[in-house]
């Protein structure tokens, strides 16, 4: 699908200009009539082999997959990797992952029309890519070794990276690598029936990175190291949308190792032989903002405003986009009495942070550019360097790295960072490589949160205690509002998760609109993104309407997912059920939750004791349903690690403004999940024949309704925001 | 300003300011990128290396004072360490960033006691921030580091106050990985 590339072409990818500067770069036919991702790899030079561009072979057999996903954690270059082996039955333990360049015509993520990580898709996006590209590989070998062997093609075993006949002849595919080569691969190559698998769902399916990020040998941004490299730091203003007014930097030149002090568009750089000195020479500045065109108002202000706007008194100019409505909105308008629920929720700014702070490596040689570092969306960032040279995105180069975590944070439609690195590299010149490094002060200051969101829902029963009526109001940042990749209708991101929910779905009457309200503070994607809030006002509404009905939160969900026909939810929610056990250890209560994010179904029960009135999570039974299971032990790890995630954020996560300050700078104020309050996640994956969906972060969202609905049957008490400290 | 250090057993000199944080004199001064930085002010533990066999937060610790002693990182466990075999049994990296501390603070742990309980676990580890959340993983590499059983299952994120009741309560349930 092209279509978000076009549109990223047409506002303002490659503008006309840009597209005139590749003419004389590379040639003006070439790029007439090209598809889209022709013209953001025109100027790129990359060597594909004769396996295609996925697969390289070497001479002693051993099989590189090359992955067009970047890795930070999820665990997607074992499961790419072994996708290939499958199909082309090679030696698993002789198949290694290699970072692919930046190159949207080789590398485009399927979903999306670009290079880019996101979406909980890699698996998905490249489920047939690769098999088709494994199974073309093996029927090459396979002809190869047919033509040398003069038996038929069809008689020809391969197991382990050896082909066989029953003649007993045998060869490994380094033997015949050089006739394999020779041969064109097929159009439409026969894959295998994933009866007949032998790796895929096994646990032989494990990471390939784990020794080097067990001995420190990892390459991160920021352990690159380059010959004559410098180090920069930036001073940014303590407001978004602030801008340097004036600057002094007498005192920071003075600094031993400070190269250079300048202005760029973001703040002040400056540029030192090493990371101490730029730090040192940083706080040695002085700095004046101008604070003019600054969101000056405090989180409180906004929530409370979000909180107007939800019950029906923000201004009038305000537009609302509906979602999954149908019926007569009168009916729960106009809805009065003890059958009818009314709840209003709110949820704080999230920061993602990552262990590694943003950071960058860039050279810049007159227009020509090379990144190195964990880039998330490549083809963003080749635009967004190439708009700042005046070049053609494709003649960006971009080595990816292993990125430190990202849990959606490096995936900005401005590149944000990337672009602050290529400003001071461009100053520098020369194809000098520049490392730019966050504190993590700069990291947590910088924005890009999660958007601020506040939920009110009004929902009436019928005889049977089922909702008869739903009304929904979101008022929510929008993240994908003027962003390139933005469509028509309500923004996806703020809604998904209660549009196309069962719950709505077995309801016959829903009016449900989104508001979204501008705000100063810059927004992005947070694992699992809409999720983070919808899956809780969701599954907390649930258990209280349960509650109100009088029936067990379980059989309640029972009911409405067979009414909305949600198979996939009621079978995820019975695995869990069932591995779980009858009952929860004495001292601690159950709560239960259930939600669909990324094409994959999670239910968690979790086991929950108040400690002082808060919340310690113990035990976390989980179900997923995410198609067919790659590395069953992968998608446990996302499962553990979502839900720490999640769990972190629901006990204390919480970005504030002051002012338009961001109060929380590091992680004695922004407090994070510790080793001492981590729950055991048990992980049981749903049968499935279906082609793979998310796992990255699907397993994120719901531990916090799960846990707030333990804390409604242990107290009776219902959470109307988060984080918990907030509330209990 | 010279200083001399003794690094993995190898005394190295550096040019230095005596304030220089020893992180950054290992990361940008000697290539031992294997440590990270995290945070800056002791908070996360992505910095941990050992002095004289003790955990010590490098980000905060100025070289100077280090005359004398003997500093660990994780480049100098050799990597193939128990705790970095366990690491690596147990798949426990995801994004790998931060777990050079953790080893760290896991081999120092180990190193002065052979036996930890999940409460002495909790306690030489909860310096250490994981934000892909492997902590199951990594109390799991420990204890099999160490030689030791597995936790059962209801024991983590207990109060430690209800470890005992959670063990007999996971242990009759059969929970357990």
């Amino acid at each position: 699908m092209n279509g978000p590339l076009s549109k990223l072409i047409a506002q303002d990818g490659v503008s006309r200009r840009d597209v005139v500067v590749g003419a004389t770069l590379v040639g003006g036919a070439l790029l007439v009539g090209c598809s889209p991702a022709e013209i953001m790899s025109a100027g790129s030079k990359v060597e594909v082999g004769a396996f295609g561009p996925f697969i390289k072979i070497a001479a002693d057999g051993a099989v590189t997959v090359i992955s067009k996903h970047v890795e930070f954690g999820q665990g997607n270059h074992a499961g790419l990797a072994a996708i290939v082996a499958e199909e082309l039955d090679a030696d698993w333990t002789r198949v290694r992952v290699e970072q692919a360049p930046a190159n949207a015509k080789l590398y485009a993520n399927g979903g999306m029309g670009v290079q880019l990580t996101g979406g909980s898709s890699a698996i998905s996006n490249s489920w047939d890519q690769l098999r088709k590209a494994g199974a073309a590989t093996r029927a090459m070998f396979v002809q190869a070794a047919a033509a040398k062997w003069s038996v038929p093609a069809a008689e020809i075993a391969v197991k382990d990276s050896v082909l066989s006949h029953k003649s007993g002849k045998t060869a490994g595919f380094g033997e015949l690598l050089a006739d394999a080569a020779k041969i064109t691969p097929p159009a439409s190559p026969a894959l295998k029936d994933p009866k007949t698998f032998t790796l895929i769902g096994t646990d032989r399916v494990r990471r390939k990175d784990s020794q080097a990020k067990s001995d420190g040998t990892a390459r991160f941004t920021q352990d690159v190291r380059l010959p004559d490299m410098l180090t920069a730091m930036v001073a940014h203003p303590p407001r978004f949308g602030g801008k340097v007014k004036s600057f002094d930097a007498a005192e920071a030149k003075k600094v031993p190792g400070v190269v250079d002090v300048f202005e760029i568009p973001t703040g002040v750089a400056v540029v030192a032989q090493n990371t101490y000195a730029a730090r040192m020479g940083r706080d040695a500045l002085k700095l004046e903002w101008n604070e003019d065109k600054a969101e000056k108002r405090s989180s409180s202000t906004i929530a409370s405003s979000f909180r107007d706007i939800a019950a029906g008194k923000g201004p009038t100019d305000l537009k609302w986009e509906g979602f999954d409505s149908k019926g007569d909105a009168a009916v729960i308008a106009n809805a009065k009495g003890a059958q009818v629920f009314e709840a209003t929720y709110e949820f704080p700014y999230l920061a993602h942070a990552t262990m590694e702070p943003m950071n960058c490596v860039a050279a810049v040689d007159g227009n020509k550019v090379k990144l190195t570092f964990g880039s998330q969306g490549q083809t963003l960032d080749q635009m967004n360097a190439a708009r700042i040279v005046g070049t053609l995105p494709g003649s960006v180069e971009i080595e990816t790295l292993f990125a430190g975590g990202s849990f959606g944070r490096r995936a900005t439609f401005q590149s944000d960072y990337a672009a602050e690195c290529v400003h001071i590299a461009k100053k520098i010149g020369k194809g000098r490589p520049v490392k730019l490094v966050w504190t993590r002060e700069d990291d947590q200051r910088a924005g890009y949160f999660r958007p601020l969101v506040v939920h009110a829902v009004k929902i009436s029963l019928d005889k049977d205690g089922y909702p008869a009526a739903w009304r929904h109001r979101i008022v929510s940042q929008s993240i994908m509002k003027g962003s390139p990749m933005g469509g028509k209708g309500p923004d996806q991101t703020a809604i998904e998760g209660t549009a196309g929910s069962p719950y709505l779905k077995a309801t016959p009457i829903v009016d449900a609109q989104l508001a979204c309200p501008e705000v100063g503070v810059p927004v992005l994607w947070w694992r699992s993104v809409g999720a983070t809030h919808t899956a809780f006002v969701m599954e907390h509404t649930i258990d209280q309407l349960a509650r109100k009905a009088g029936k067990d939160p379980v059989e309640y969900r029972r009911a409405l997912y067979a009414k909305a026909g949600a198979d996939r939810h009621l079978a995820a929610l019975n695995l869990a059920v069932e591995k779980a056990g009858p009952t929860a250890a004495a001292g601690w209560t159950r709560g239960v939750a259930v939600h669909e994010s990324f094409g994959s179904v999670v239910a968690q029960i979790a086991e929950v004791k108040l400690v002082e009135g808060q919340p310690r999570v113990g035990r976390v039974v989980t179900a997923i349903d995410c198609g067919v299971a790659i590395s069953p032990d992968q998608i446990a790890a996302q499962m553990e690690g979502g839900t720490c995630y999640g769990l972190s954020a629901a006990l204390f996560g919480e970005i504030t403004l002051t002012d338009g300050a961001v109060d929380q700078t590091n992680f004695d104020s922004y407090r994070v999940l510790r080793m001492n309050e981590a729950p055991t996640v048990e992980t049981h994956i749903v049968p499935s024949g279906s082609a793979p969906s998310g796992v990255g972060e699907p397993g994120t969202p719901v531990i916090a309704p799960a846990v707030a609905n333990a804390m409604l049957a242990a107290t009776s008490k219902a959470t109307a925001r988060l984080p918990f400290t907030a509330t209990v | 300003m010279a200083a001399t250090l003794d690094v993995n057993g190898k005394a190295v000199t550096v040019q230095a300011d005596p304030a220089t944080p020893l992180l950054w004199v290992l990361r940008d001064e000697l290539g031992l990128t294997g440590t990270k930085f995290g945070c800056g002010v002791a908070q996360c533990g992505a910095c941990t290396v050992h002095v004289d066999g003790q955990p010590i937060r490098s980000c905060v610790t100025p070289i100077e004072g280090l005359a004398g002693v003997k500093i660990t990182t994780i480049e100098g466990l050799g990597g193939a360490h128990p705790l970095q075999q366990a690491w690596v049994k147990h798949d426990v990296p995801q994004c790998g960033y931060c777990q050079s501390g953790q080893i760290m603070s896991a081999a120092a742990l180990i190193e002065q006691n052979k036996a930890p309980s999940d409460e002495q676990i909790d306690e030489a580890m909860s310096g250490n921030i994981c934000r892909c959340g492997t902590y199951q993983r990594i109390r799991a590499a420990i204890k099999d580091a160490a030689g030791l059983a597995p936790t059962p299952a209801a024991v983590m994120g207990a109060p430690h106050a209800d470890i005992d009741e959670a063990i007999t309560a996971a242990t009759s349930r059969g929970a357990g990985r």
